[in-house]
């Protein structure tokens, strides 16, 4: 037998470093269809912001934006009449510059997939659209949204038009008015995706926000992904809250990880949490928490019902579990400055990575998307693997995001993102954050690896 | 709704179920219970009815049968209702197409009587024995018995969810009646020929009086419309989780023809000290078997192999023998053993005896202390069998405990059978699917290995003796 030689060991080894294989061979283009206020850069930037997370590299194509940048000033819905010439050769010009971004961040950027979000209304701009993607070996699956719901697209218009660049110095009703003529500019030649016609394209239609999907010649893993994300996420109001257990025995230890109890003070926490619920009088909250200890403890003061997922469990720590950071340091030094260097992608030996967590919290975000107002009683690291969701946090960022102890976070999602609500409910409690201390040589001394440690019994 | 019965003086005791490791309040006289639930995948509080419409031979049977298979392997229980065995029942000796005909009085009657039967059924199933899903599996091609059956599940108080499979390819259909009529008992006593003429008679009586789903008519139900074997799909209304779920996989499988290879990693050298979990590397009668399972795939001659490993050493290194590019995927590791791990069944019972019988008395739910069951397990290779649904040829290269799983969900094994499944080193499997379930293929490629199978002892009471407790414990060094 010929052992593998050098180079395809490495080829092996780079390419299985996730826990998940990433399924990617040819980089996908996300082509965006409808009238304007369908909800197109909504879905484009909720899109990414779950790719992203996932692992899968993605970026957002504005063509909108490229316009801004193309012509200073807007002036108003004239610019989009189908007869104006000048206006169409900028805005023909500004697509062919978000294609070439696109190729850019493909060839040279290490993208995956980029979502390229306009109208893209025309059989015509989608035929250029295709032909650039098979000129350059990019696989193509669009989604167009369909809507006619006058409710609908006049909460849109009132959600993100005002706030746009394009409306900055306009009134409401002056901007509300030119919008409208704005979708009309379009209406006349707008070619929806044909079911015939188009038969061999891979896509799916979102009708009325989601109560109808028509789905064609899903490709691949990716595109499949990407089809039951979307059939998962609605717009209606809500809020999600994040909050940690109340502080454990352990944490007063400074030891991480394990199963224990809340100390007297986490109790006072979950009472105070009880009453902070009560009086957000929230409609129809679910309640989760994770299958350890004291996130059952906390839940439980709630008296209302709640479910336990296992996959909302602490990252677990595998040999380091139950240890104070001083013990690490004693015992694993090398891990230790390991950890520090590239905090998301070291895995604990026997342990898990906050890639792996971030793998293992999947299911919990697609029902997060499912439902509606939800708590959820979990842990520090699986906090900050959902906040850095919520709030498009890189994965650089994700294991540094602040979540103390006795912290209720509320998330509201407003326009194309999140509000964020901090109440610290008034329990004292340790501080658990240990940030990346300034020395991560493998060699550093030990007083350097625990500068940042925070303080403990 | 705040619960008004919180004791004065704190809430509720916890307590750590011994067997399955989860927390739940300790419950005292005079308290009565709160819910609490497990997150369990079914999150529904009313019983699911999956209806399926559609023409005969459009892979009705087919997407009910695997549809269950997976929804039962992830923890639903569900069970499919075919409304044509009933008949079956009903009428002892089928003639010929005649029985299916529109005019045919008597005929519609027993059918009509046929699908009344099956519905009490799944009233039972659902209301009485505790189903979750229940697939009723039959062409329900007109609006008038979908709407009796939609009265039925109102009644009843269950979530309606259609599937409906339309396909107008010939060569689909032709190919579908050679795979699953012609073995049908319907056609026991007719040769190819006359079965296969009779058959399309027989789609000819219902072509008539379909009524597909309507995109207009039937917008406030929830269905989703396979076209043409999953090249197109309509979904509608999805309303819940589980629903979400079903649409989900339906999208993911195919019917095209391939092979999935199931194997563990070669033996270990853990392996041969008794030892359970852990991540050694292959002994060096586990090398020889790599390099026999190279060769036996180039027999194979298999077109676009993938080949998956899992984070272990011992798999990845049975890998890398092959040659070929392989992908690693954390969630094919082997089961957490937790407390456990690396011990061998004789420590395991010299220190954890209660433990240790407590697995035997129910091997499927029982979670190791810091560690896992194979129920979490199986929720844990969820992604994995749906990429294997989506995927082609593929070589799955595991664990003993991790093959169980998937060999459970490929040959429909109950979570009792699942974990006493005989999953030997050195033997692959080859699993292709046909007709209705799947062929098995075992392989053992002629490398002595040890045995690590325990069989579950007659003994699982946990003051049994040592002695007991060991009986079943394979031969190790």
């Amino acid at each position: 037998m010929e052992p593998l030689q050098p180079e395809q060991r490495m080829r092996h080894r780079l390419e299985s470093l996730a826990s998940v294989p990433q399924f990617c061979n040819s980089p996908t283009m996300i082509v965006m269809v409808g009238l304007p206020a369908r909800g197109k850069t909504y879905i484009s930037k909720k899109l990414t912001r779950y790719l992203n997370w996932i692992g899968v590299p993605t970026k957002v194509f504005n063509v909108g934006q490229y316009r801004r940048e193309a012509v200073k000033t807007y002036k108003n819905y004239e610019f989009f009449k189908p007869d104006n010439e000048e206006a169409m050769r900028i805005r023909k010009a500004c697509a062919a510059a978000a294609l070439k971004d696109v190729a850019i961040y493909f060839s040279k950027e290490q993208g995956q997939a980029a979502v390229f979000d306009a109208t893209n209304t025309t059989r015509e701009r989608r035929s250029i659209i295709l032909n650039f993607a098979k000129e350059r070996g990019y696989k193509v699956f669009f989604v167009e949204s369909i809507c006619e719901d006058p409710e609908i697209i006049a909460e849109n218009i009132k959600q993100v038009k005002f706030g746009s660049p394009d409306y900055a110095d306009r009134g409401y009703d002056e901007a509300l008015e030119d919008f409208v003529q704005r979708i009309d500019c379009y209406r006349a030649s707008y070619t929806p995706i044909d079911d015939e016609k188009d038969r061999i394209l891979s896509y799916i239609k979102i009708y009325d926000v989601g109560s109808r999907y028509l789905v064609n010649r899903v490709q691949d893993h990716l595109q499949s992904r990407i089809v039951y994300y979307l059939m998962n996420i609605h717009v209606t109001p809500r809020s999600i809250y994040l909050s940690r257990h109340g502080e454990s025995e352990l944490n007063l230890l400074g030891r991480i990880g394990g199963d224990s109890g809340l100390s007297p003070r986490g109790q006072k926490y979950a009472n105070a949490l009880e009453t902070f619920i009560r009086d957000q009088n929230i409609h129809e909250l679910k309640v989760w928490t994770s299958h350890m200890k004291r996130t059952i403890q906390t839940a439980e003061t709630l008296g209302m019902p709640y479910e336990q997922w296992k996959a909302l469990n602490e990252i677990d720590a595998g040999v380091c579990e139950e240890m104070t950071y001083e013990e690490i340091q004693e015992h694993h030094p090398e891990e230790f400055a390991l950890r520090d260097q590239d905090k998301y992608r070291y895995r604990y030996p026997k342990g898990e990575s906050y890639e792996d967590l971030v793998h293992r919290l999947e299911p919990v975000i697609m029902e997060l998307e499912r439902q509606e107002n939800v708590l959820v009683v979990c842990h520090q690291a699986v906090m900050r693997c959902l906040l850095a969701y919520f709030l498009d946090k890189p994965a650089g960022e994700l294991p540094y995001l602040r979540c103390p102890l006795h912290t209720a976070l509320k998330l509201t999602p407003i326009a194309y993102g999140c509000k964020v609500e901090s109440f610290f409910l008034n329990i004292e409690a340790v501080n658990t954050h240990r940030d990346r201390p300034g020395n991560v040589d493998v060699d550093r001394d030990p007083e350097d690896a625990l500068k940042t440690v925070p303080d403990h019994i | 709704m705040l619960d008004k019965d919180v004791p004065e003086h704190g809430p509720r005791e916890l307590t750590q179920n011994p067997l399955h490791k989860i927390w739940m309040p300790r419950t005292s006289p005079g308290l009565h219970l709160r819910p609490i639930t497990q997150r369990r995948v079914c999150m529904t509080n009313c019983p699911t009815l999956i209806v399926t419409v559609g023409l005969p031979a459009r892979g009705k049977t087919y997407i009910s049968k695997k549809l269950t298979r997976y929804l039962n392997w992830i923890g639903v229980p569900t069970k499919v209702f075919n409304v044509g065995q009933y008949r079956r029942e009903c009428l002892k000796i089928y003639k010929s197409f005649e029985f299916f005909r529109p005019d045919n009085e008597e005929g519609l009657k027993i059918r009509r009587q046929c699908a009344t039967t099956a519905l009490n059924d799944v009233r039972q199933y659902l209301s009485v024995e505790g189903g979750q899903v229940a697939v009723f599996d039959a062409t329900n091609t007109t609006r008038e018995r979908r709407a009796t059956i939609l009265k039925f599940a109102e009644q009843n108080g269950f979530k309606v969810f259609f599937v409906e499979s339309v396909c107008e390819d010939p060569d689909v259909i032709a190919e579908n009646i050679v795979r699953v009529k012609l073995d049908s008992p319907d056609y026991i006593h007719a040769n190819s020929e006359e079965a296969i003429d009779d058959f399309m008679k027989r789609i000819k009586c219902y072509e008539a009086s379909y009524q597909p789903m309507d995109e207009n008519l039937d917008k406030d139900l929830s269905y989703i419309k396979v076209i043409d074997v999953g090249r197109r799909y309509l979904v509608n209304r999805v309303l819940d989780h589980i629903q979400s779920r079903i649409v989900y996989y339906l999208m993911n499988i195919h019917i095209t023809p391939r092979s999935i290879y199931l194997s563990r990693h070669g033996e270990s050298d853990l392996n041969i000290k008794g030892r359970i979990g852990g991540d050694s590397g292959l002994s060096d009668r586990g090398k020889e078997y790599a390099m026999h399972l190279r060769k036996f795939l180039q027999e194979q001659d298999i077109s676009d192999l993938k080949v998956w490993t899992s984070q272990m050493k011992r798999t990845i290194q049975t890998a890398e023998c092959l040659g070929a590019p392989y992908e690693q995927w954390k969630a094919l590791n082997e089961i957490d053993a937790g407390v456990c791990e690396e011990m061998m069944y004789e420590e395991i019972q010299e220190n954890f005896p209660q433990e240790f019988a407590m697995r035997d008395q129910d091997k499927y739910r029982y979670r190791y202390p810091k560690g896992e069951s194979y129920e979490d397990l199986v929720q844990r290779l969820e992604p994995v069998i749906m990429e294997l649904e989506r995927q082609e040829n593929v070589l799955v290269i595991c664990h003993q405990a991790v093959m169980r799983c998937l060999l459970a969900y490929f040959l429909d094994k109950t979570a009792e059978e699942l974990p006493y499944l005989k999953c030997p080193l050195h033997t692959v499997l080859k699993l292709t699917p046909v007709a209705y379930g799947c062929k098995v293929e075992s392989m053992y490629l002629g490398v002595d290995s040890v045995n690590t199978h325990r069989d579950r002892p007659s003994n699982v009471l946990t003051q049994r003796s040592t002695e007991d407790a060991l009986q079943t414990v394979p031969a190790h060094f």
